[in-house]
């Protein structure tokens, strides 16, 4: 079964944030006098969410099939799959709204089992569905929030003002949430999650349904989250969300995870990188055809694709095989497979046939 | 502070939000006065000149015959008022949001029971006040009043903590059709608008022993003086029976998993 280790030396620029071992990457002081709110951070906690074997069946069909993860604290880990793979029904368990049939969960240092309400003090949940009051308006929303994590009156209104100011919500503080767009909603959504300043937060499908520029704004959002040293798992559909956001992906399919490692790990582990040779005339393809066999050709576009890792050393032997030919290269472009390629090479066939090829690759 | 201070504190920050739904869409309580006055023209209208059939109560007039009947349809009315409300949040995901947050869990529920019971009261009150201005001339000294308000109060309470679990149940809104039919017409097939023995055959025998008759001829006795047969330790029984019931079912359905 496929493991996520977190890999400080993967972890882009968050990962100088939050690699040091030292000390829990916890930003502000948690220590609300609630029962259970900061117990888990004082420790050295380096995994923010862990489970083994986790498994769940609703009526009979199983859902989650024996599933291992860790997400590191700090970092942001994305739950990729198609709809019905078991993401949202992880999410529900890790954040324990539904409880799992086996396995065990940890959130935050805490078993998700026996200690729910320790594990919510930790928590964040913004689900795929906003879940924003619409009779309410939008400040109206943050302060009720604010009022149920105890906060006092003053702090809670500094809080609503400045989240509304940051979401772009402010000149719509005083309207009800249900004349919201789909943009404004989810904002307001993830900003009532922030309210409680919680170290882990679940994003279901945060950017589902919405519009390019509400969804580049939500992964602005998100990546100042990460910079803060909080900890994100964000379950996405969208392969071109997980490559830029997480440090870590698993892909999951019918219930189990099928491939997991970094974006670029897990586009290293599927065939597909080609360099793309563009030529001037047919003579120059015929030509390189000739010398470097094993390519694919394009007649109409006078290319040549040739199977490489796409690394500099093979670029150069490539071109150099071919400067001893009459082909004269036009244009050289390097292809890398995107996460897409990774999708489906391991998700478009059913589970088992991709799993070995999976293990070989690692 | 206490888990005990924080489950106050908690729901009456639900109460709150409960309330102020209200006050933010007042015509959900202006049409929870209105429909029930409406009915007791319509009956009064319809039935006043029935005096002689009222049997037992016919030294009463008509309308004092039938405001307790329209007390407790106005109580039917609000408690599908709740069965809304609380369907709304369930299905749109805010009670999946309470859930994953540190907050008592009672509170939720709480806050629906408490603002459904003040709202519910202010409609009753105010349903009471335009059937004395209609003619409604209760006989009974402030401590009949205060059992009568209490006992709806009971009432209140039974019909809302059924609406709950109704509310909770349904997948969608068209799903509290029953339960909104339920509680709207059974006040129908009691003794509010006609006594029982005037009815024939099935549908007596039903009117007599459904819980709304007690409680509606419990309500006339305090109000208007006429006898109650010893029907108070029913019509209590019935509304903590019916609280209870519902209380416990509403506990389990949200404790229940999210298997669906």
């Amino acid at each position: 079964m496929a493991t996520v280790k977190p890999d400080p030396s993967n972890g882009g620029t968050v990962g100088a944030a939050s690699g040091s071992p030292a000390g829990p990457a916890v930003p502000a002081p948690r220590d609300r006098g609630r029962p259970g709110r900061g117990d888990g951070g004082r420790g050295s906690m380096t995994s923010a969410i862990t489970a083994a074997g986790l498994r769940k069946s609703f009526g009979g069909k199983v859902v989650l099939d024996g599933i291992d993860l860790e997400v590191g604290a700090g970092t942001t880990f994305s739950l990729l799959g198609p709809n019905g793979a078991g993401k949202t029904t992880t999410v529900q368990i890790m954040s324990t709204l539904v409880q799992a049939d086996g396995g065990e969960v940890r959130v935050a240092g805490h078993d998700v089992a026996r200690d729910p309400a320790a594990v919510r003090a930790a928590i964040g949940v913004t689900g795929q569905f906003s879940a924003v009051d619409n009779l309410l308006t939008g400040e109206e929303n943050l302060l009720l929030m604010a009022d149920l994590h105890h906060l006092d009156r003053a702090e809670g209104r500094r809080r609503a003002a400045g989240l509304l100011d940051k979401f772009d919500l402010a000149d719509a503080a005083s309207k009800t949430a249900a004349t919201y767009s789909g943009g404004m909603r989810r904002r307001l959504d993830l900003a009532m999650t922030l309210i409680g300043d919680p170290r882990i937060i679940f994003l279901d499908e945060p950017t589902t349904g919405l519009d390019p520029r509400s969804r580049r704004m939500m992964w602005q959002i998100i990546r100042k989250l990460v910079a803060g040293g909080v900890t994100i798992f964000l379950t996405t559909q969208q392969l071109d969300e997980a490559d830029e956001l997480a440090d870590q992906v698993a892909v999951l399919d019918h219930g189990k995870v099928v491939a997991a490692g970094s974006p670029e790990e897990l586009k290293r582990s599927i065939p597909g990188a080609h360099v793309r040779l563009h030529f001037a005339g047919i003579t120059g393809l015929d030509a390189a055809e000739r010398a470097l066999g094993g390519a694919f050709r394009h007649d109409d576009t006078l290319t040549l694709e040739v199977p490489s890792d796409g690394g500099a050393v093979a670029v150069r032997e490539l071109l150099n095989r071919l400067g001893d030919t009459a082909a004269e290269v036009d244009e050289v472009s390097v292809h890398t497979p995107d996460l897409d390629d990774v999708f489906f090479a391991l998700t478009g066939r059913p589970t088992a046939a991709t799993t070995p090829e999976l293990e070989n690759a690692r | 502070m206490t888990t005990l201070t924080f489950a106050v504190q908690d729901s009456a920050t639900m109460t709150r939000r409960s309330l102020r739904h209200v006050l933010r869409y007042p015509v959900t309580l202006v049409v929870s006065v209105a429909v029930p006055v409406l009915l007791l023209l319509l009956f009064v209208g319809v039935f006043g000149a029935l005096k002689a059939g009222l049997g037992a109560g016919s030294h009463v007039s008509y309308i004092d015959y039938v405001v307790p009947g329209i007390i407790v349809m106005t109580a039917g009315y609000g408690s599908s008022v709740t069965a809304q409300s609380v369907n709304r949040d369930s299905t749109e995901g805010i009670i999946g949001r309470f859930r994953t947050m540190a907050i008592s869990p009672a509170s939720v529920l709480n806050g629906h029971v408490a603002s459904a019971l003040a709202r519910t009261l202010v409609s009753v009150a105010l349903v009471i006040g335009i059937a004395i201005g209609l003619g409604f001339r209760p006989t009974a000294d402030a401590g009949r009043w205060l059992a009568a308000a209490g006992l709806t109060a009971l009432l209140v309470l039974a019909l809302t903590w059924l609406a709950v679990p109704f509310g909770l149940a349904a997948k969608t809104a068209e799903g509290l059709t029953g339960f909104i039919l339920i509680v709207q017409l059974l006040p129908f097939i009691s003794s509010a608008f006609v006594p029982p023995d005037q009815m024939s055959g099935p549908v007596r025998w039903f009117a007599a022993h459904q819980p709304f008759t007690p409680v509606i001829d419990t309500l006339r006795g305090l109000l208007t003086g006429t006898p109650a047969d010893g029907s108070a330790l029913a019509a209590v029984a019935w509304c903590a029976g019916l609280a209870l019931a519902g209380y416990l079912w509403a506990r389990v359905l949200f404790r229940r998993n999210l298997n669906r």
